[in-house]
C-alpha cells in the first residue's frame, strides 16, 4: 500500500485536534460526575455555547478571539453555575438517571433556542491573525492554528490535572468526591464547592467550543453530535481518573485520524466500534472503576 | 436513594389486577370508536406506534431500571428491513412486519449482550452510542438511501386480503397490533419473569445471592423490550410509508424517554398517554418550528424536578391505585 | 430508670459553664426515628462519655450535633450559640471538630493532603511540629496513600487532622474500636493530653474500661434517650448498673 505521508500527516492533525476536544470534553464530564454525580448531557451545548460566545464577543462588542479565549468559558462557566444552583442541585438524593434526563432537557432547550435564531447552517469565525498560515516542518505544512489547538489544549488539560491531583484545592475537590458529608462536616462549604465545579466542567467545555469555532465553524448543533462521541469516550476511559480521560481522549482522536486516512467509511463509526471492543474485553473501561 | 421508577409497586404487595383491567377495557373501547368520531386516524395510528414504543421502553426503565438512550434503532432498523421487504423485494404486509421484527430481534440480541455489561448511567451512554453508531451505518448503506430515506413505500394485502390502503382497515390493523403488543409487556411485567426482574431493579445485588443470573434476565428484558419497539417500527411503515433516519436518530430515542416520563416511568398504561400527548403536541405546535424541540426541553426539564410520577403515575397516586 | 428530669442538675461538682448543651434533640434517618429527645451538657474542658449499647444512639448524637443528619429538632447551644439547625460546615467553623467512627481516611488522598484537608476555623490549633511530637508515627508515612495507613496509623490521622484546625471542641466516634492494645494505649495517653491542654472532648465509646482512663462524666444512651449520668469517681458504685445497662 503507498503511503501518501502528507495526507496521512494531515489526517493525523486533524485526529489530534479531534482529541483534543474530546479530551477537554471526557475530563469535564469526568469531573462533573465525581462531584454531582450527573452525565452532564448539557456539555455538548455548552460547547456550542462557547463558540457561539465567542462569535457574539468578536460581532458585539468587537472583542477579539484572545478575549474569547478568556471571556467565553467565563461567561458560559457562569452560566452552567446558575443552572446548577437553580436546576441540577435538586437533583440530590435522586437516582443518577435523573441527572441525565434533566441535562438532555436542558441540552434540548439551548440548542432549540440557538436554531431558532441562526437555523442549521455555520457561521464563520475568522483565525485570529497571529495564528494564521501555516509553517514548513520539512516533512509537512502545518497549519499555525490547528497546531495551536492541539498544543493549547494540551496544555490546559495538563493544569486541570494539576489543579486537581497536586493542589490543596484540588485534594478538596478529590476528598469531596469520596466523602461529600465529611468534608463538609469539616468546614468546607461543599455546596459552594460542587457550582463551582460545574462551573470549572463546563468552562473546560467552552474554551474547547471557542478553539473549534475557527475550524469548524459556529453551528447550533456543532455539539449535539460530539457529545454522544464523548460519551463512547468515556465509557472506553471510564471516569475513575483524570489522566486516563486525557490520554483515552487524544488517542481515539488519533484513531480517528487514521482511520480517516486508511478507512475513509469507518471515520464516524470507529470510535463507537472501538467503544464495543472495548467492552466485550474490559467491561469497566480501560481506566476506570467497575460500576 | 429515590429510584427512577417512583410509581412502581413493591414486589411483595399483590398489584391491582382490577383496576387495570378497567383502565385496559376503557382504553380498548376508546380507541375502537376512533374512526367512527372523525378524529383523524392517522394520527390516532402514529401515536399507536409510538405508544407500544413508549411501552417496550418502559418495560426495560420502569421495570427493570435500565435507561436505555438508543431505543430508536429498533424502531428504525425495524422500518427499514419491513420497507425494503415491501418495496424491493416485494413481500406481503405479515412476511414484512416478521422480516421488520426479527431484524429488531436481532439487533436486540447483538446490542443487548454488548449494553448490559454496565449499569446505570454508563448503560444509558452506551445504548445511546450503539444506536448512534447505528445511524452512521444507515447513512451510508446504500440500502437505506441515505438521507433520502425509503419512500413511498406500498402498504399491500395482509394475509392477502386485508387491503392495508384503505384507511379504516390499517387503522384496526394497527390497533391489533399494538393491543397484542401490549398484553405481551402486561404478560411479561406481571410473570415470575417480571417479578424477578423487578426484584433485580430494586436491588441487584441481593437477587444474585439469591441465585438469580441477573444478566440474563436483564438480557431478556432487553431483547423483548427492543424487539417489540421493533414491532412498533414495522407498524408504523404501514402508516407512514417511509422509511428515513429520523427513526434511528438520537432525538427519536429522546422523544421516546420523553413520552414514557411524562406518562409516568413504570407505569403500564403512562406510556400510551405520553406518546399520545407528545405526538398531539407536536401536531400542534408543528408550524412552531424549533420551539417544538425547546418546549419538549423544558417538559424534560419540568417533569424531572416537578413531576416525576408523570401524568398515570399521579393519578395514580392521587386515587392510590397502581395503574 | 431515672427521669430525664434528674439528669438536668449537675451530676459534677465542677461548676464551669456548659460549652455544649443538648436539650430534647430528636433525630431521624429517614422514616426511623433515632434521638428521643436527648438532654445532656458537656461543660469547657471536660472529657464526657457517651455509653451506651449499639444502635442505642451514640453516633447518631454526634452526628446530629454535627449537623450531619439534617432531619434533627430540639436545642443545641453551643458556646453560646444556638446551632441546632445550621448546616454541618457552619457548625465546625464555630469550632466543632468530629472524627468519625470509620475515620474517614480518603482514598484518593496522600497522608499529608489528608492532614491538611480541614481547614482552620480557629487560631490556635497545634502545628504539624506538635502533631508530629503527638503522632511520630505519622511524619514518616507523609507520602503514603491515605488508606495505606495501619489502622491505628488511621485513627491516629483521623484525630491528627483535626488538631490543626484550631476547634477546641472534638467529637471522637469510638476511637478505640478494632484496635491493638498497644494503639488504644496510645490513643489514651494523646487524649489525656488534650485535656491537659485545655480541648473539650466527647468520647463515644463501647469499652468503658478505656473510658474509665480518660473520662471526667458518663452518660448512659438507651433507645435514643440518656437514661443515666454520673461522674468518673461514681463508676466504681454504678458498676452493677452499668453491665445491666450494656448487656456485658
Amino acid at each position: 500500500m503507498d503511503i501518501n505521508v502528507p495526507a496521512l500527516l494531515a489526517q493525523l492533525l486533524v485526529g489530534l485536534i479531534n482529541g483534543s476536544f474530546y479530551a477537554l470534553l471526557s475530563l469535564g464530564l469526568a469531573v462533573i460526575f465525581g462531584m454531582l454525580n450527573i452525565i452532564n448531557f448539557a456539555h455538548g451545548a455548552l460547547y456550542m455555547m462557547g463558540a457561539f460566545c465567542a462569535y457574539f464577543l468578536l460581532n458585539l462588542l468587537g472583542l477579539n478571539y484572545w478575549w474569547a479565549l478568556i471571556l467565553s468559558p467565563v461567561i458560559v462557566g457562569v452560566f452552567g453555575m446558575v443552572m446548577e444552583r437553580t436546576l441540577l442541585q435538586w437533583l440530590s438524593g435522586l437516582d443518577h438517571l435523573y441527572g441525565l434526563l434533566l441535562t438532555f432537557g436542558v441540552a434540548l432547550i439551548i440548542q432549540g433556542v440557538f436554531q431558532n435564531y441562526f437555523g442549521s447552517s455555520g457561521l464563520p469565525y475568522a483565525i485570529p491573525e497571529q495564528l494564521r498560515g501555516a509553517i514548513n516542518l520539512g516533512f509537512m505544512y502545518l497549519p499555525v492554528y490547528r497546531g495551536w489547538v492541539v498544543v493549547f489544549s494540551l496544555v490546559v488539560c495538563l493544569l486541570t490535572w494539576f489543579l486537581i491531583e497536586r493542589t490543596r484545592l484540588g485534594a478538596n475537590l478529590r476528598a469531596a468526591t469520596e466523602n461529600p458529608t465529611l468534608v463538609r462536616a469539616f468546614g468546607i462549604n461543599v455546596p459552594r464547592m460542587i457550582t463551582l465545579t460545574y462551573g470549572l466542567g463546563v468552562g473546560l467545555a467552552a474554551l474547547a467550543g471557542v478553539l473549534s469555532a475557527p475550524i469548524n465553524q459556529v453551528r447550533p448543533l456543532m455539539g449535539a453530535d460530539l457529545i454522544i462521541v464523548v460519551f463512547a469516550v468515556v465509557v472506553i476511559g471510564g471516569m475513575g481518573s483524570i489522566m486516563g480521560s486525557i490520554i483515552t481522549g487524544f488517542t481515539l482522536g488519533v484513531i480517528e485520524g487514521l482511520t480517516k486516512y486508511f478507512y475513509p467509511e469507518a471515520s464516524n463509526t470507529v470510535v463507537f466500534v472501538l467503544m464495543v471492543l472495548v467492552l466485550l474485553v474490559k467491561p469497566s473501561g480501560l481506566t476506570g472503576r467497575a460500576t | 436513594m429515590t429510584t427512577i421508577t417512583q410509581n412502581s409497586v413493591p414486589t411483595t404487595t399483590r398489584r391491582p389486577v382490577r383496576d387495570e383491567m378497567i383502565a385496559f377495557a376503557i382504553m380498548t373501547v376508546l380507541l375502537l370508536v376512533v374512526p367512527f368520531t372523525g378524529v383523524y386516524p392517522f394520527f390516532v395510528m402514529q401515536g399507536l406506534c409510538f405508544a407500544l414504543l413508549a411501552c417496550a421502553f418502559n418495560l426495560l426503565i420502569g421495570y427493570g431500571g435500565l435507561l436505555s438512550f438508543g431505543h430508536a434503532m429498533f424502531l428504525g432498523t425495524a422500518g427499514y428491513v419491513s420497507g425494503h421487504a415491501l418495496k424491493v423485494w416485494g413481500l406481503p404486509p405479515e412476511l414484512a412486519i416478521v422480516a421488520g421484527t426479527a431484524a429488531a430481534f436481532g439487533l436486540s440480541v447483538i446490542t443487548g449482550l454488548i449494553a448490559i455489561r454496565r449499569q446505570g448511567i454508563y448503560f444509558a451512554m452506551i445504548t445511546l452510542a450503539l444506536s448512534q453508531l447505528l445511524y452512521f451505518i444507515y447513512l451510508q448503506a446504500p440500502f437505506t438511501h441515505g438521507e433520502d430515506g425509503i419512500q413511498g413505500i406500498p402498504q399491500g394485502k395482509l394475509f392477502g386480503f386485508i387491503d392495508l390502503s384503505n384507511t379504516d382497515t390499517l387503522y384496526f390493523v394497527v390497533l391489533a397490533g399494538f393491543l397484542i403488543g401490549f398484553l405481551i409487556i402486561y404478560r411479561a411485567i406481571n410473570s415470575p419473569f417480571g417479578e424477578v426482574l423487578k426484584a433485580i431493579r430494586e436491588n441487584e445485588p441481593r437477587a444474585v445471592s439469591l441465585g438469580y443470573k441477573t444478566d440474563q434476565y436483564k438480557l431478556l428484558a432487553f431483547i423483548l423490550s427492543g424487539t417489540l419497539a421493533g414491532f412498533a417500527g414495522a407498524l408504523k411503515v404501514f402508516v407512514a410509508q417511509n422509511a428515513s433516519l429520523t427513526d434511528v436518530h438520537w432525538t427519536m430515542s429522546g422523544e421516546i424517554v420523553l413520552m414514557t416520563l411524562v406518562g409516568g416511568l413504570g407505569t403500564v398504561f403512562g406510556p400510551v398517554v405520553g406518546a399520545f400527548v407528545i405526538i398531539a403536541m407536536q401536531q400542534y405546535l408543528a408550524g412552531f418550528g424549533q420551539w417544538v424541540t425547546v418546549i419538549q426541553g423544558v417538559i424534560f426539564v419540568a417533569c424531572v424536578l416537578t413531576f416525576r410520577r408523570g401524568i398515570v403515575g399521579e393519578i395514580g397516586h392521587l386515587f392510590k391505585r397502581s395503574l | 430508670m431515672v427521669e430525664a428530669t434528674t439528669l438536668q442538675r449537675p451530676v459534677s461538682s465542677a461548676a464551669a459553664a456548659a460549652l455544649l448543651s443538648v436539650r430534647d434533640l430528636q433525630a431521624w434517618y429517614g422514616e426511623s426515628h433515632i434521638l428521643h429527645g436527648m438532654n445532656f451538657e458537656v461543660r469547657e474542658g471536660e472529657v464526657v462519655t457517651l455509653l451506651g449499647r449499639n444502635g442505642a444512639g451514640k453516633t447518631t448524637t454526634l452526628k446530629s450535633v454535627m449537623g450531619i443528619v439534617a432531619k434533627r429538632s430540639g436545642s443545641v447551644i453551643f458556646d453560646g450559640t444556638d446551632i441546632g439547625r445550621a448546616t454541618s460546615d457552619k457548625i465546625a467553623k464555630r469550632g466543632i471538630a468530629f472524627c468519625p467512627e470509620e475515620r474517614g481516611i480518603f482514598a484518593s488522598l496522600d497522608v499529608r493532603e489528608n492532614l491538611m484537608l480541614p481547614p482552620q476555623v480557629r487560631p490556635g490549633g497545634l502545628s504539624l511540629e506538635q502533631i508530629f511530637e503527638l503522632f511520630p508515627n505519622l511524619r514518616e508515612r507523609l507520602k503514603s496513600q491515605g488508606t495505606k495507613l495501619s489502622g491505628g496509623e488511621q485513627q491516629m490521622l483521623a484525630i491528627a487532622r483535626i488538631l490543626r484546625t484550631g476547634a477546641r471542641f472534638l467529637m471522637l466516634d469510638e476511637p478505640t474500636e478494632g484496635l491493638a492494645p498497644v494503639i488504644i494505649q496510645q490513643i489514651g495517653h494523646t487524649i489525656a493530653r488534650l485535656k491537659k491542654q485545655g480541648f473539650t472532648i466527647l468520647l463515644v465509646e463501647q469499652n468503658f474500661r478505656f473510658a474509665a482512663t480518660v473520662a471526667d462524666r458518663y452518660y448512659v444512651v438507651e433507645h435514643g434517650k440518656i437514661i443515666d449520668g454520673f461522674a468518673n469517681s461514681e463508676l466504681e458504685a454504678n458498676m452493677d448498673k452499668l453491665h445491666t445497662y450494656l448487656g456485658v
